[in-house]
């Protein structure tokens, strides 16, 4: 199957499914089509339109709403008199010294460290490409988004905090702080840049030496 | 019809990040980085299936005191009252929220059992080489990825509470050592969904270097 000749180069649109390893052709995708895996049915590639202007935008609304839910109390509690509001990083603080420290770090990462790198990372690849530039760290900074991606957890934390609030409400009344709706706000958001982003843009602007071993 | 053509079957292998293809080294040992995004390259996760099984037993032993052992410690007026995860989920039940009970049932208890015992079943098929039920497999694997995150809501849960409830005097909540068992069973299965190789799932089809296994590659 192999052929002799190892050093011609491949064909530009030959891929291999990520999750089966089948050879296929990419098929040219019209603006909004989605490529599956003839054999697995795994997705293999999106073409949305605008896609790079989207995305930014996207990112820019995300980022905005990121600092808006880190300047403003989550939530609060108001119970006989007093009133406690609390922010995501003095909510780590106080599990931190509860004595679960593990647990403490785990949600710090999760709900605000890597989220922040993601946003942040996002952008230092997209803006100079926008710009019609290369970085030459691109590739660089891509692997660490596709690293950090699956340990971003803003939605899951949105679900938690309206459990939790929901369990305290029979006995104090829960108040929702900015932050909470910058959050849902930014779940929206985040989802409709992932959404948005073809990442196969990247690589075509940042062309690679073609069939190099 | 013929055996379906893989990458690997082609002497190319696929880079994890960026798609990039490009041609297997002559000599196996060779390491491979990507051309296009210097990720290093290989024809398989390396190592996949022990590193899932080490991951997975951990995860069940953890399992274990997660459930068992209190996840907070509400101290109020009233005295002080421990609960796990399950006396969890029945209070919320009982207290008329039943579909937040059902969200925090599947997130908490049903997902990381699911989880675990499909990606045992993923694993033990794989190393069985077995030729069964692909497509399906297939979609468990793509669904035990997607819903693994889920299960750290009650770790969520947990930090609202004990950052909002500390009235000393009228009412505090502590967490318990359940939650840091519990959010070790998280990490630990989400990194054994990510060591799993889905592409094993299908490699029995092409290496069927036997004559007498074989058999056509759809059905």
């Amino acid at each position: 199957m192999t052929d002799p000749d190892a050093h011609a180069p491949l064909p530009a649109d030959l891929l291999a499914c990520h999750e089966c390893d089948l050879l296929q052709t990419e098929p040219a995708l019209a603006p909004g089509e989605t490529a599956r895996c003839v054999r697995c049915n795994a997705f293999l590639a999106r073409n949305p339109p605008d896609s790079l202007d989207r995305t930014l935008a996207l990112t820019f609304t995300a980022a905005v709403l990121y600092l808006i839910a880190n300047l403003h109390p989550l939530v609060g509690l108001e119970m006989q008199g007093r009133r406690v509001e609390v922010s995501l990083l003095e909510a780590v603080h106080i599990l931190w010294r509860n004595g679960v420290e593990p647990v403490a770090a785990l949600v710090f990462v999760t709900a605000q460290l890597f989220p922040v790198l993601e946003l942040s990372m996002i952008l230092i690849v997209l803006l100079p490409l926008r710009l019609g530039r290369v970085s030459p760290r691109l590739a660089t900074f891509y692997r660490l988004v596709r690293s950090v991606q699956p340990w971003g957890m803003v939605e899951v934390f949105l679900l938690g905090m309206l459990v939790s609030l929901v369990k305290l409400s029979h006995l104090a009344t829960v108040i929702l702080g900015t932050a909470f709706w910058a959050t849902a706000a930014l779940i929206v958001v985040l989802t409709l840049a992932a959404r948005a982003f073809d990442t196969r843009l990247l690589w075509q602007l940042a062309p690679a030496e073609e069939g190099a071993r | 019809m013929t055996r379906p053509l893989t990458a690997r079957a082609a002497g190319l292998l696929s880079c994890h990040v960026c798609g990039q293809l490009a041609r297997s080294p002559l000599v196996p040992q060779q390491r491979l980085r990507c051309p296009r995004c210097d990720a290093p390259m290989h024809l398989r996760k390396p190592a996949s299936i022990t590193t899932t099984w080490a991951l997975l037993v951990a995860s069940v032993l953890l399992y274990i005191p997660a459930n068992l052992l209190p996840m907070m410690t509400t101290a109020s007026l009233m005295g002080s009252q421990e609960d796990t995860i399950m006396s969890g989920v029945v209070f919320l039940w009982e207290s008329g929220s039943w579909p937040l009970a059902v969200v925090v049932f599947f997130a908490s208890v049903m997902v990381p059992l699911l989880k675990i015992l499909a990606l045992i079943y993923l694993t033990a098929s794989v190393q069985s080489r077995s030729r069964r039920r692909l497509l399906q497999r297939a979609r468990l694997y793509r669904l035990v990825e997607f819903v693994g995150r889920w299960s750290m809501l009650d770790i969520y849960v947990i930090t609202i509470l004990v950052a909002l409830v500390q009235f000393q005097g009228i009412a505090t909540i502590q967490a318990g050592p359940a939650a840091v068992a519990f959010g070790a069973v998280v990490v630990l299965t989400m990194f054994a969904a990510m060591s799993f190789d889905p592409r094993l799932i299908w490699d029995p089809l092409s290496d069927s270097a036997d004559p007498a296994h074989e058999r056509p590659a759809h059905d």
